[in-house]
């Protein structure tokens, strides 16, 4: 029980940080998996967190992973729970009154502000993800290769990342 | 019903019942592979469905984008809410997240039985490469869409370098750097600044 508490505490507090993206959140997500609670190593977390890119929906189902990895299938349910629910009701409140915010003259501020500041959390994310993900030139090139396709072309993200997967198996084999 | 619906602009036509939303978010949920799962939102709401216009749809992302939450979350709570009130927003988010969280606590299984096989693990550390450079391009969108002028660039580097070097814990940051840069972009007297950030183009794919 004790544990299904920490994991609600865990990702409901995450779900607050996903200002711009799931990527916002994954500084603390590594703190607190990693190096706090030690459900998972870096590389499990990272593993985790490259599968969940490559799953349908929303992209942070990492978090239920997680969940399953410390508690079962309760475990997955109360990460899911804990991760969705909180943001859930402040979007749906926030929804229903957003008609009469459109106006506030504070409204263009907020937007423009908090959107700089989820830049600089998703680049803090890539650097701290960079560090366990590229170990070697190869990895570097890999991710350098990923970005420059997904940045010019239209293509389906999932190719190039099961297609960087085979690479790394490839590399295994070689070396 | 239609009392428990949001003050917005109705819908045209009848209101699809809590069964359908359901079903259409599950197979968005199911179907919106390799991210931008923007795309697939509006194929599915506004294309096939006809339950919301493109300016609507515009207006919601934008609501989504600027809320803690993930996009595809946010976006099935409001239009879920829309739709049919609580009731639609909660089965509406369910039916995304569904598919997505079985076939990750499968992975969580899979990974407890095979995660430790040097092949596999080749295999996913290529994964987190590849992933890494999808998030990159995440963020390169994201600061084309909001970045402005020289000071949005500070504001970035220096949240980042907070986090990233010197292990500021992220909501310090996000309440320190969010204050200082809604600061800078207050209201000011004389001059209405109008220029929000503006919303994803609809047809682009979109990786967030």
């Amino acid at each position: 029980m004790k544990q299904l508490g920490d994991i609600a505490g865990v990702f409901a507090y995450l779900s607050l940080l996903t200002v711009g993206g799931g990527m916002a959140a994954f500084p603390e997500l590594k703190t607190l998996t990693v190096d706090t609670y030690h459900w998972v190593t870096f590389p499990e977390m990272l593993h985790f967190y490259s599968l969940g890119q490559l799953a349908p929906g929303p992209n942070m189902m990492m978090v239920v992973s997680i969940g399953a990895v410390v508690a079962g299938l309760p475990g997955a349910a109360v990460a899911l729970i804990a991760f969705f629910l909180p943001t859930g009701i402040l979007t749906w409140a926030i929804g229903r009154i957003w008609t009469r915010l459109a106006t506030w003259r504070w409204r263009p501020a907020i937007q423009t502000g908090l959107g700089s500041v989820s830049v600089g959390l998703v680049l803090a994310g890539a650097i701290i993800m960079g560090r366990g993900a590229v170990t070697g030139v190869l990895w570097a090139a890999i991710a350098i290769v990923v970005f420059v396709l997904l940045l010019k072309t239209k293509i389906n993200p999932a190719y190039p990342i099961v297609a960087s997967g085979l690479v790394g198996v490839l590399a295994h084999w070689l070396l | 019903m239609s009392e428990t619906s949001s003050s917005a602009d109705p819908v045209s036509g009848p209101r699809p019942s809590l069964g359908r939303i359901f079903w259409v978010f599950l197979v968005m949920g199911a179907t919106s592979l390799g991210g931008g799962v923007v795309g697939y939102l509006r194929t599915g709401l506004v294309v096939r469905n006809n339950w919301l216009d493109d300016v609507t749809f515009v207006e919601l992302l934008s609501i989504s984008q600027t809320l803690p939450g993930l996009n595809a979350t946010n976006m099935s709570i409001l239009v879920g809410d829309r739709l049919r009130g609580a009731w639609g927003a909660l089965l509406a988010t369910l039916g995304m997240c569904l598919p997505g969280a079985m076939l990750m606590t499968a992975a969580a299984y899979a990974y407890d039985i095979g995660g430790d096989d040097p092949w596999s693990k080749a295999f996913l550390h290529g994964i987190a490469a590849g992933a890494l450079g999808l998030i990159v391009v995440v963020m390169v969108q994201l600061g084309s869409r909001v970045l402005k002028g020289f000071a949005d660039y500070v504001i970035v580097l220096a949240t980042a370098a907070a986090v990233a070097f010197f292990h500021v814990q992220v909501p310090y940051a996000l309440i320190a750097a969010g204050i200082v840069a809604i600061w800078w972009h207050r209201p000011r007297e004389g001059k209405v600044d109008t220029k929000t950030p503006h919303t994803a183009q609809v047809g682009e794919r979109h990786h967030e």
